[in-house]
């Protein structure tokens, strides 16, 4: 019997099965890569908790057998941010999609990476809003149509692993859905960093942008990531910048250690005040 | 239980009303404050930042209003208690959060200390313009609990009552000071922590295998975990079954949002707090709140001189608004006046609640300066003819 049961079952609340997410999604396959990291990595799961902004990757949240919130839009990291520094002990993921964390987020991830909050964040990147119908966001790539962009848009799209290694992010790491096995390796990876760690996952949203940019069903999506991924490990995040159809840039970008937020709060404290200076107790308040 | 003394200032001081929220903060049993600068709220995280390192706890300056009304709220799961101080344009930005805590049922306090208004208004000058914002500011059906200090000595002793309250209710408790009362400042007795009772968390009982973090045990307030203890439980701020899951259908919605108003509007007369004086004999009730309410008692003496019947509520408690007080004064009173630092808000309440039975009177003020005396004198005399 038990050769049977899917590994990753253990991470996930069977009772809320079956998910919202669409036939060739790939919302599910980064779970499914979230899972094996776990398992890989041997972290105690009672010990990690999960926080999910809104959109369709926000219900990531929903479907973890962890402590997992789902908040608000765009909000993930700073209520990530007030949970992590009431209980240290905690490995606190941010699991949220590019709209989400990136436009009406956008701020507090620039400022979590500046303070190097330790926070493992994973963003599924679809390129567009799936949950509310298809729009704009600000990594939609040039000329891509979207609902509200119905003649393409003309924006220039943020480069996420740029914009957060320049805010200052420990660990830096783009993959597509195809690439399951290196996802779960950076997710693994990012479990053993302290600091604000950001994984960037490329991921099809078939339903809304692939098909209305004629980029074909799930698995059309799935060759162009083969196909057109690049692994560049250490590239200079400045040259992966991303476009409709073109070259995909992958791999491990930044890796580098610096003090996090409570690290350095706490020596400035223990400095600043010597004697007197009260080491957060256990906030527990039975 | 009894307060942890680490936290209690025991003593007399001579403090303005926003450090006074502050030690009362702490005494309270708060170890976290996430909060953005405003004037003039920021001398409450001034002093936090500065104490709560010698105490045990933190706090951390967020890059605006959106992020500290969250931030404390992860604390709070985590197992802290917590709050965030604003004024009137960061208050705007907290609705959002607001609604979330009373959706997920977790237990905070925000203290808005008002200014006036609207938009960037009058930064360092008195308002209580905020009174309906701070009960319906966020979208959809919920309910809050809101208290008004009229005094350092208050902001002080409120301040652990709405600590209290927020984790008895599991409510988001809002605080609404004003400019004057935040800035004045007058002795404040700190009594020893032995002195000061503070509720605990609801903390489930139960195992991990038989906890549902929505199920409610004989009263309508469900217990909380924190993450980390192995529950393993979901919160969202969804339309939300007893496990906490999403479930967007008519009849859990229609469960769950009257719930959450019944919890509080059930205890809506354990909850409200008031002064009265000269009631007995009243045929004018005045009804203020907040720093108006010691100008209205300058206005009162002067027509109680006068030989004309006026008595004194004082609403401690705005939110639930003490309806059932007002109701019982509105069958043996003639009138009611009400002044307030706005252009009409909480008179709003009064004269619903009266429902005819008296005459309601407001003393609007656009906020600015607190009122002149006489002008609330007069409306007392044309009150009482
Ligand atoms: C304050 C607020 N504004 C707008 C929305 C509507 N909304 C829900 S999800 C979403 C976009 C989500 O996009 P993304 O984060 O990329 O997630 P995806 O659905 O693509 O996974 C928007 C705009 C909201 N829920 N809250
Ligand atoms: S709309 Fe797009 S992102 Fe959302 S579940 Fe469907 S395929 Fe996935
Ligand atoms: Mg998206």
């Amino acid at each position: 019997m038990s050769d049977l049961t899917n590994p990753v079952e253990p991470f996930l609340r069977s009772d809320r099965m079956p998910h919202i997410w669409c036939p060739g999604c790939g919302i599910g396959t980064t779970v499914n890569c979230f899972a094996r990291a776990l398992i890989e990595s041997k972290i105690d799961l009672e010990h990690l908790a999960l926080v999910s902004g809104i959109g369709c990757t926000g219900r990531v949240a929903g479907y973890v057998k962890l402590d997992s919130f789902h908040t608000t839009h765009g909000r993930a990291i700073p209520f990530a941010t007030g949970l992590k520094l009431a209980n240290p002990k905690l490995n606190v993921v941010v699991y949220s999609g590019d709209g989400d964390l990136s436009a009406i987020g956008g701020n507090h991830l620039i400022h979590a990476a500046r303070r190097n909050i330790d926070l493992k964040v994973i963003c599924v990147n679809n390129l567009i809003y799936a949950m509310t119908g298809g729009q704009t966001a600000p990594t939609t790539p040039g000329h891509a149509i979207t609902s509200t962009s119905p003649y393409g848009t003309c924006e220039p799209a943020f480069n996420l692993p740029h914009l957060v290694e320049a805010a200052g992010a420990v660990y830096v790491a783009r993959w597509t859905t195809f690439h399951v096995r290196q996802l779960a390796r950076s997710i693994a990876e990012a479990f053993q960093k302290k600091g604000f760690s950001f994984i960037e996952v490329i991921s099809p949203c078939p339903t809304l942008y692939q098909r209305r940019n004629k980029l074909g069903d799930g698995l059309d999506t799935m060759k162009y990531y083969k196909e057109k991924s690049k692994v560049r490990h250490g590239a200079p995040t400045s040259e992966a910048g991303l476009t409709m159809t073109g070259e995909i840039v992958v791999g491990k970008f930044v890796d580098r250690d610096r003090p996090d937020y409570q690290t350095l709060v706490r020596a400035q404290l223990a400095e600043s005040l010597g004697d007197r200076f009260v080491e957060q107790a256990e906030m527990v308040c039975s | 239980m009894k307060a942890d003394p680490r936290g209690v200032l025991t003593g007399v001081h001579f403090i303005d009303g926003d450090h006074a929220c502050c030690e009362g903060a702490l005494a309270a049993g708060a170890r976290f404050a996430a909060g953005y600068p405003i004037t003039p709220s920021t001398e409450v995280v001034e002093r936090f930042a500065s104490r709560v390192p010698t105490v045990g706890g933190t706090f951390i300056q967020m890059e605006d209003e959106l992020a500290a009304s969250i931030t404390l709220q992860g604390a709070v799961w985590g197992g802290a208690k917590a709050f965030t101080v604003t004024s009137g344009p960061g208050f705007s930005l907290m609705m959002e959060h607001i609604g979330y805590a009373a959706m997920t049922e977790t237990p905070c306090v925000f203290v808005d200390v008002q200014r006036g208004g609207p938009s960037t208004g009058l930064p360092t000058l008195p308002a209580q313009a905020d009174m309906m914002q701070a009960r319906w500011g966020s979208h959809g059906d919920y309910e809050i609990i809101a208290l008004c200090p009229n005094s350092p000595q208050e902001c002080f002793d409120l301040t652990i009552k709405a600590f209290n309250l927020a984790e008895e209710f599991r409510v988001p408790v809002m605080f609404m000071m004003d400019e004057v009362v935040g800035h004045m400042t007058e002795k404040v007795v700190i009594p020893p922590a032995d002195q000061i009772e503070v509720t605990p968390r609801r903390h489930t009982r139960k195992s991990v295998d038989n906890y549902l973090p929505y199920e409610t045990n004989g009263d309508m307030v469900p217990d909380m975990a924190h993450a980390g203890e192995g529950y393993k439980f979901h919160v969202t701020g969804l339309t939300h079954d007893e496990h906490g899951y999403p479930n967007m259908t008519p009849p859990v919605q229609d469960k769950l949002v009257r719930r959450l108003q019944n919890k509080i509007r059930a205890a809506a007369d354990r909850i409200a707090m008031f002064e009265e004086q000269n009631l007995g004999d009243a045929e004018v009730v005045v009804v203020s709140y907040g720093i108006t309410s010691r100008v209205a008692q300058r206005a009162i003496d002067l027509a109680r001189q006068k030989g004309l019947k006026v008595g004194k509520l004082r609403l401690i408690t705005a939110w639930p608004f003490p309806e059932n007080k007002i109701r019982e004064l509105s069958l043996k009173v003639k009138a009611f006046v009400v002044p307030e630092l706005n252009l009409g808000q909480m008179v709003h309440e009064v004269e619903r609640a009266a429902a005819g039975k008296a005459k309601t009177f407001a003393v609007s003020h656009a906020g600015g300066s607190v009122h002149h005396p006489e002008d609330i004198l007069k409306v007392i005399v044309e009150a009482s003819r």
